[in-house]
């Protein structure tokens, strides 16, 4: 019977880690490969490289590969987008949240309505959209795009309103707040968590997201992170070198951020699924 | 600033939901039912001029061969998402159980899912190059030269390699979705189970697979949407040439590069209709698990 138990053990221990082996080959390919010269990488195989301080490559990467431009666009798109999602999330759940009204349920069933139709079908139209808003070929398309609220956002936030005492908005009333500034001192302070969930899971959305700007964005000067790194590759698909210096590079920032605040990130997709 | 409650009730709801309203409605709304008056069109996409064209792009669709082929490419995505599932929920009832360093597995096989999508992409493309990729040397190293391929150069395979990349990416995220839905199953279903003696393939049979019903199911949909949708891995890597072409990209292409926007939306329209439906049909089955 120990025995059994034991053998079950080191088979998961071992399926465990042939999974972490095969997460980790790829990326070891490239943190190795991106220190290396342009004959050591074709020469040494998987090996080390010879210097781990050798950075031309990632100099090479941000000059020709446009990879400074890229994270400074994403960077403006993301501060913008998700600061005006915050607000119009945290607005339409204490609207639905707090209010009884005719149009309640209604609203609701269009976010739900909204959810169901897959973004990429409906690209072709929203195309004629931001083309007649006169946004296209500009950083406003993607803002626009990511800032509207999603049901999902909605269903978290609504969660979180509905712990949130109504005697604390009424005790507020009490001493002659406004309702506004019941939001904006109450209910959007105590959002905070799920605002935070929420921003951790947009910002690497975002970040990841290609159709988007591709479609929207063809502008050189306008050019993100995806964007960037796409059209670097295209001519220069020999320097794999240089090339795995730009994927390392622009890996780190979700990395980091996921290393930091996992429970957020967990606790974000779990939620999501659930509901 | 002494306005009645009721009054401000109708101004916040008036201010808080215009602006998001009008967004949800030009962004995601009106291009739904845009899509369908564009789709009865000839429109390029460019200029003003569109004329009515009726279920013409429809027949095309369904006449010419060569637009539904895509939807073969689109295959490996769900064969792959199947396998990803499996793995995903073999992975997290191990990493459910009573085991030293579940939480550094459950990070480091996550990680993934964080990782840039481009980036990752062009990682692989890294990984299987036929000369100088990691996965060829590797090969060669271990002394299985046999097993050595063109992963992206051969017909026959090349889908397959892509279809890799998206389990690769999202089988942590499956896997932390199902270690979720595992800690809400009660304990003292486990616990009545071992007084009955149960084993621990019966317990998984007939104690965890059965709470995880609505997960698995929720999880095999959005496998078979994610597959009809599959763009960006084809696209980045081969630009959907060599065979690779899927649905998306070719809806994509249509509307962008033959601009022939008419076609292109009588296309997606297809696509949304079929989603909907697996949608739909998914929303039944729960509904009918719910009563």
């Amino acid at each position: 019977m120990l025995r059994g138990t034991f053998s079950i053990r080191a088979i998961q221990y071992l399926t465990l880690l042939i999974g972490v082996f095969v997460v980790f080959f790829p990326i070891y390919s490239v943190f190795v490969g991106a220190f290396k010269t342009k004959v050591e990488f074709y020469q040494s195989g998987l090996g080390l490289p010879n210097d781990f301080f050798n950075f031309e490559n990632f100099e090479r990467v941000f000059k020709v590969g446009k990879l400074d431009l890229g994270f400074k666009n994403i960077a403006i798109i993301m501060v913008v987008a998700l600061t005006g999602n915050v607000i119009i999330g945290t607005m339409v759940a204490y609207a639905l949240g707090r209010f009884d009204f005719k149009l309640r349920t209604p609203i609701m069933g269009l976010y739900l309505i909204a959810q169901v139709i897959p973004l990429v079908t409906t690209q072709v139209a929203t195309f004629s959209v931001i083309k007649w808003l006169g946004v296209y070929n500009t950083l406003k398309a993607p803002m626009l795009l990511y800032m509207g609220a999603d049901v999902l956002q909605i269903v978290i936030y609504l969660q979180f309103i509905h712990n949130i005492p109504r005697d604390l908005d009424e005790s507020a009333m009490i001493e002659g707040a406004s309702l506004f500034r019941i939001y904006r001192s109450i209910i959007f302070p105590l959002l905070g968590p799920a605002t935070a969930t929420l921003i951790i899971l947009k910002s690497i959305s975002i970040y990841n997201d290609f159709y988007v700007p591709f479609l929207y964005m063809p502008s050189q000067k306008l050019k993100v992170v995806s964007t960037a790194i796409f059209s670097f590759v295209g001519p220069n698909a020999a320097q794999m070198n240089v090339i795995s210096a730009g994927i390392l590079v622009i890996f780190i920032p979700t990395v980091i951020i996921f290393l930091l605040l996992q429970r957020f990130i967990f606790a974000g997709v779990t939620n999501g699924a659930v509901k | 600033m002494n306005l009645s409650y009721k009054t401000q009730k109708y101004m916040i709801l008036f201010g808080f939901l215009t602006i998001p309203l009008a967004l949800l409605g030009a962004f995601s709304l009106y291009p739904a039912a845009a899509l369908f008056y564009f789709s009865l069109t000839d429109w390029d996409g460019i200029g003003f001029d569109q004329s009515w064209v009726g279920f013409a792009n429809y027949k095309e669709i369904f006449t010419r061969p060569d637009i539904f082929a895509a939807f073969k490419n689109n295959l490996y995505y769900f064969i792959g998402g199947l396998l990803q599932t499996a793995v995903a929920l073999y992975f997290a009832v191990v990493l459910n159980g009573r085991l030293k360093g579940k939480y550094v597995f459950r990070v480091l096989l996550f990680l993934p899912y964080v990782l840039h999508s481009v980036a990752t992409v062009i990682m692989f493309k890294n990984v299987y190059h036929a000369e100088y990729g990691s996965l060829n040397i590797f090969l060669g190293a271990i002394g299985l030269e046999s097993w050595q391929q063109l992963w992206l150069g051969n017909p026959h395979i090349v889908n397959f390699s892509l279809a890799f990349i998206s389990m690769w990416k999202y089988f942590g995220l499956s896997m932390v979705i199902f270690i979720g839905a595992l800690q809400s199953i009660p304990n003292d279903l486990y616990e009545a189970s071992k007084i009955d003696g149960a084993g621990s393939w019966q317990t998984f049979r007939f104690i965890t697979l059965p709470s995880l019903r609505k997960v698995i199911e929720l999880m095999l949909v959005l496998t078979l949407t994610g597959a009809l949708e599959a763009f960006d891995i084809p696209y980045v890597m081969m630009l959907g040439a060599g065979g690779t072409s899927t649905f998306v990209i070719q809806t994509v292409d249509m509307a962008f590069k033959f601009e022939n926007f008419g076609l292109a939306s009588a296309m997606a329209v297809v696509l949304l209709m079929i989603v909907l439906f697996f949608i739909a049909i998914q929303r039944k089955v729960l509904f009918r698990e719910g009563k």
